[in-house]
């Protein structure tokens, strides 16, 4: 086992893992944070997405110990504390953006992650080409490109 | 996955002197292709070495006529390089288009190259400019860098320090993505750098990567796509699979070449 430490939404946290315990695993089993969610085991779906140091990651590709130090942000830790939701999350809410929801932490995550290196004003084209890494098996994808584009623009606000 | 011991050395040095210790360990880079296959059980590494404390192993830096690229830097930095695009932006197109924008946040030019996929991007553009990739231990041009599938001439124990990519005046990649992987069904990369022309290809070959040499030879008088036109590669050792047929590939790579080369002379 090896000690781990680091800032997960904010709040310092430590545990005890084996070498080989993946981020996503450190983050649901050891600290309950079920919301970052694991659809493949091929890196490929998305739906574990979270930020290392302000950039997004599949957690399910990255071990807890490569995250020593590092501050982490997860589903949980963006609406503010009184339960009001991110803009982004209100975005998804308000355009139908989800339907059975297991997809949606990675998209928010993701989506983000998309206006941190776009910038608030998104076309659909950009938004497409970016969710390439985020698989969704319900809602075709079309509410949550118009999720994303109200999200982006309700964050500059 | 199978349980291993992991270290996180900060100098190259330590980093060497642990897989020295640790015979059956692996250096760890941005584990976009390692930990994959430990996920699965195709390899099981005694101990991992994670580089990403080491110092010095990250950037993009102009030297002399050559860019210079740190083994544990990001495909998204190398792409966001504004050095690299204002002197080549065919060679920061590579990293840009590699599978998604959360793997180009975690993937290193370094780990893509030790691993030579033979559907990987980063081998085409080192053949297409003849980089050289430095370890700690010498210089490796990439004419003798890749030496097959998976496989490089890499000995036990080296680490790709970084890679310098002469500048090339004109360079272009054209990429037949996979759609499901976004790994290249076939990919070629083509630059001019005075007399040395260079045609590489990425996932079309059965051996990894290859030079085009009669393309080449044709380019010679004119770069151009019409110098290549009505050309065609043999079929024979080009990769089969469910993807497509050794025919479809080498059709492609005549497609993919000629595109670039229009592309390179935009
Ligand atoms: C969903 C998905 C899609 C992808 N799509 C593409 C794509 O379209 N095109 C593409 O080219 N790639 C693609 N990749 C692979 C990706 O680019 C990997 O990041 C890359 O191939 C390996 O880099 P890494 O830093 O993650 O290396 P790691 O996985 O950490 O290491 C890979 C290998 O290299 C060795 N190694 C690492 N660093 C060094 C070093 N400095 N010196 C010596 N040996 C070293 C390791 O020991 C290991 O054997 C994809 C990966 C995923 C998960
Ligand atoms: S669970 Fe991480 S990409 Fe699918
Ligand atoms: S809402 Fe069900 S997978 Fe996306």
């Amino acid at each position: 086992m090896a000690a781990v430490s680091m800032t997960v939404n904010g709040k310092a946290v430590t545990g005890d893992v084996e070498p080989r315990t993946l981020l996503v695993q450190f983050l649901r089993e050891n600290l309950r944070l079920t919301g970052t969610h694991v659809g493949c085991d091929t890196s490929q779906c998305g739906a574990c997405i979270v930020h290392i140091d302000g950039i997004a990651a599949k957690a399910c590709t990255t071990l807890a110990l490569q995250c020593e130090g590092a501050k982490i942000t997860t589903i949980e830790g963006l609406a503010e504390p009184g339960g009001k939701l991110h803009p982004m999350q209100e975005a998804f809410r308000e355009h139908h953006g989800l339907q059975c929801g297991y997809c949606t932490p990675g998209m928010i995550m993701s989506a983000l992650d998309i206006v941190r290196r776009n910038g608030n004003n998104l076309d659909e084209h950009t938004i497409r080409d970016q969710l390439d890494g985020n698989i969704c098996r319900c809602t075709g994808y079309h509410n949550i490109v118009k999720a994303i584009e109200a999200g982006a623009k309700a964050m500059a606000k | 996955m199978y349980n291993f011991t992991f270290h996180r050395p900060t100098t190259v040095r330590q980093a060497a002197g642990l897989l020295a210790r640790n015979p059956d360990g692996k250096l760890l880079a941005g584990g976009h292709s390692l930990l994959p296959v430990m996920k699965q059980r195709l390899a099981q590494p005694s101990a991992l070495v994670d580089l990403s404390l080491v110092e010095g192993m990250t950037g993009v830096e102009l030297k002399g006529r050559s860019v210079v690229i740190g083994a544990m830097t990001r495909h998204a930095d190398v792409a966001n390089s504004q050095v690299l695009k204002d002197v080549m932006p065919g060679l920061a197109a590579v990293p840009g288009s590699i599978g998604d924008p959360q793997v180009r946040n975690r993937g290193t030019i370094g780990g893509s190259i030790a691993n030579n996929d033979p559907n990987a991007d980063y081998p085409a553009a080192c053949l297409g400019l003849g980089a050289t990739i430095i370890t700690n231990k010498r210089r490796i041009a990439a004419d003798d860098f890749f030496t097959g599938m998976f496989s490089t001439a890499l000995e036990e124990g080296e680490i790709i320090v970084k890679v310098s990519f002469p500048v090339a005046k004109k360079a272009a990649y054209e990429k037949f993505k996979h759609p499901a992987s976004g790994f290249a069904l076939v990919g070629v990369f083509v630059s001019k750098r005075g007399p040395d022309i260079r045609v590489a290809v990425t996932g079309a070959g059965s051996n990894g990567v290859f030079r085009v040499k009669s393309f080449e030879e044709a380019l010679k008088k004119r770069f151009s796509p019409k110098s290549i036109e009505g050309m065609s590669i043999p079929a024979t050792g080009m990769n089969a699979d469910i993807h497509a047929s050794p025919e479809y590939r080498a059709h492609l790579v005549a497609v993919l070449a000629r595109r670039a080369l229009a592309k390179a002379n935009d």
